[in-house]
């Protein structure tokens, strides 16, 4: 046993799974495996949907504060019950059904579209022992369950009977197939380096610190950077966010593929928005940020799980900050950013995490070499590309507006 | 173990039949991607996890958007089932290719060596997987790429067909 293997199984690191097992524990074999499992479901249901609750209260806050107004103010103490008044009031509002709509389509989008979302909870690594499912191809697992969101998208949009609705599920699906790309080639390296599909064993990859100070975290190298950036730009299109958040673009689609839907589906849609945004957060901390490792050694007896929430949050408090700062994108420069700009930028990512990967033996002083041209690689094509990407494209002149 | 299967497969037939007898060409097209749905959870019953996530990714995930575009992009109103399968021309060359696709399958399964004597099954790890498909399976690999960006290519060129000059898309 290593020094350090004493911090890793304290009580804390423990707790909860001393809690589950305080709950099934009584229970004969069997059946102790499945309310083991049960209980795994209620947590991640309960934790993420209190988060869903409280990151909506923050969000009108923050954006309260940025825009200068208090934000909700008068439901409970510096408005903590507001999130509650929200979930009643859309509870108990009128749900309206088209009379020309698809019905069974029309109630089944929503359902699947949270159902998938909620799925992508399984294989994130919350701490040293808490992962609800340990897959061999986890990675692959989670992005299966979120490209099959594309179609919840589209039968709400189809099932309106309502052509605006119809138009703009299609620009959602343009959108979310444009940047699924992107996402998808983003984390490559990240399998390429650590050589495993599970989360599991990327987290474990990127345990230990150089000189005892830098973490082996993925994001602290070239590639690894870039490849974060990428991500993280790709998750907030994906999870339509602004600034890519035209899918529903309230003041000029009316909430697009959204727009015959009311009352609690409607909050289902939002709901499995917010939880695509914390899944696409939890596996960014995953593949770049180190998963639930501390980023110090000293630092090793706060639980791993508070670790990962910490980094959970502050990506999360990240697409807010970017919400209240940028404009929306049109159309044209949301696809031409994906197709012009993140999909090369991302296979030369590929190119230059190889090189990494191939040099890695490589002595001290050829070392400074290594990351010189690690960082040409990086910033070279984000440079050229983006001189290109706006080359002769002057502001749009709108003749007929 | 055998219930599943027998589930699953009931499912799965049951979807692509339903897919195949219904009128409203969206309805079959998302009965569809439940039928793909159930071959994905055929390949987790069989133990084969990357298989299965890859279908779902491919298929659930991309295949059906084409279909959906294609099924959108073809049709002329909402009830419109596409062309009339009385056609005779048509109906004739549905069940050769039908037949044609039939003959290759049998004759796979009948020239391949079945395994009588129940084995355990084998515990093939991702990276296994990957080598093979990089090394003995990289031409079926390169040939599947070439067909789809065949196919991708006469999408656009479909889609590109006849694009009158619309006064905003030059600013």
């Amino acid at each position: 046993m290593n020094p350090t293997a004493t911090v890793t199984d304290s009580f804390l690191e423990r707790a909860p799974l001393l809690v589950r097992d305080a709950v099934t524990g009584f229970l004969p074999e069997p059946a102790r495996w499945l309310a083991n499992s049960l209980v795994t479901i209620i947590a991640v249901l309960a934790i993420f949907g209190l988060l869903f609750a409280f990151l909506t209260l923050a969000e009108r806050k923050i954006l309260g504060h940025v825009q200068n107004r208090p934000g909700p103010n008068r439901t409970g103490w510096f408005g903590l019950l507001q999130p509650f008044a929200d979930g009643i009031k859309m509870l108990t509002k009128e749900d309206i059904v088209p009379r020309a709509a698809d019905r069974l389509l029309h109630f089944l989008a929503p359902v699947t579209l949270l159902a998938l979302s909620i799925l992508t909870f399984a294989v994130i690594p919350y701490g040293r022992h808490l992962v609800p499912v340990e897959l061999d191809s986890a990675v692959l697992y989670f992005f299966a369950a979120g490209a099959a969101t594309e179609l919840a998208i589209f039968m709400a949009g189809w099932a309106s009977h309502n052509k605006y609705a119809l138009l703009a599920a299609m620009r959602a699906l343009a959108q979310l197939i444009s940047y699924e790309l992107p996402l998808l080639l983003s984390f490559v390296p990240v399998i390429l380096a650590t050589g495993t599909l599970s989360t599991t064993g990327i987290v474990a990859a990127q345990a230990g610190w150089k000189w005892h100070v830098v973490p082996h975290w993925i994001v602290f190298t070239p590639w690894g950077a870039a490849g974060f950036v990428i991500f993280m730009v790709s998750a907030l299109a994906e999870s339509n966010r602004s600034p890519f958040d035209l899918p529903e673009a309230e003041s000029e689609l009316i909430a697009g593929h959204l727009t015959e839907y009311s009352g609690f589906k409607y909050a289902l849609f939002f709901m499995a928005e917010y939880f695509g945004m914390c899944a696409l957060s939890g596996m960014a901390v995953t593949l770049f940020l180190g998963g639930w490792q501390a980023p110090l050694p000293v630092l090793e007896f706060i639980p791993s799980y508070v670790w990962f929430a910490a980094k959970l949050l502050t990506l999360l408090l990240g697409f807010i900050w970017i919400r209240a700062t940028l404009p929306r994108l049109r159309i044209d420069q949301l696809t031409r950013l994906a197709w012009k700009f993140l999909v090369p930028l991302a296979l030369v990512n590929l190119g230059t995490a190889a090189f990494w990967s191939l040099t890695s033996d490589w002595s001290v002083t050829l070392q400074l070499l290594r990351w010189a041209v690690a960082l040409v690689l990086v910033a070279g094509p984000f440079v050229l590309l983006g001189r290109g990407l706006t080359a002769g494209l002057g502001p749009r002149t709108y003749r007929y507006a | 173990m055998n219930a599943i299967l027998i589930l699953t497969a009931l499912g799965t037939i049951g979807t692509a039949i339903a897919a195949m007898a219904g009128r409203n060409l969206l309805h079959s097209v998302l009965l569809l991607a439940l039928t793909w749905t159930g071959v994905a959870v055929f390949y987790l019953w069989a133990g084969a996890e990357f298989a299965a996530f890859a279908q779902v990714l491919v298929y659930v995930g991309a295949i059906s958007m084409v279909v959906l575009f294609a099924v959108l992009l073809t049709r002329r109103s909402r009830d419109d089932a596409g062309s009339s399968p009385a056609a005779q021309g048509r109906a004739l060359s549905a069940i050769i290719a039908a037949a044609a696709v039939a003959g290759v399958l049998l004759g796979a399964i009948l020239c391949s060596p079945l395994a009588t004597l129940p084995r355990p099954a084998p515990a093939v790890s991702v990276r296994q997987l990957g080598e093979e498909l990089m090394g003995s399976y990289a031409p079926a690999l390169l040939v599947v790429g070439v067909l789809l960006t065949v196919a991708l290519i006469g999408a656009v060129v479909l889609a590109a067909g006849d694009r009158t000059g619309q006064p905003e898309d030059n600013p």
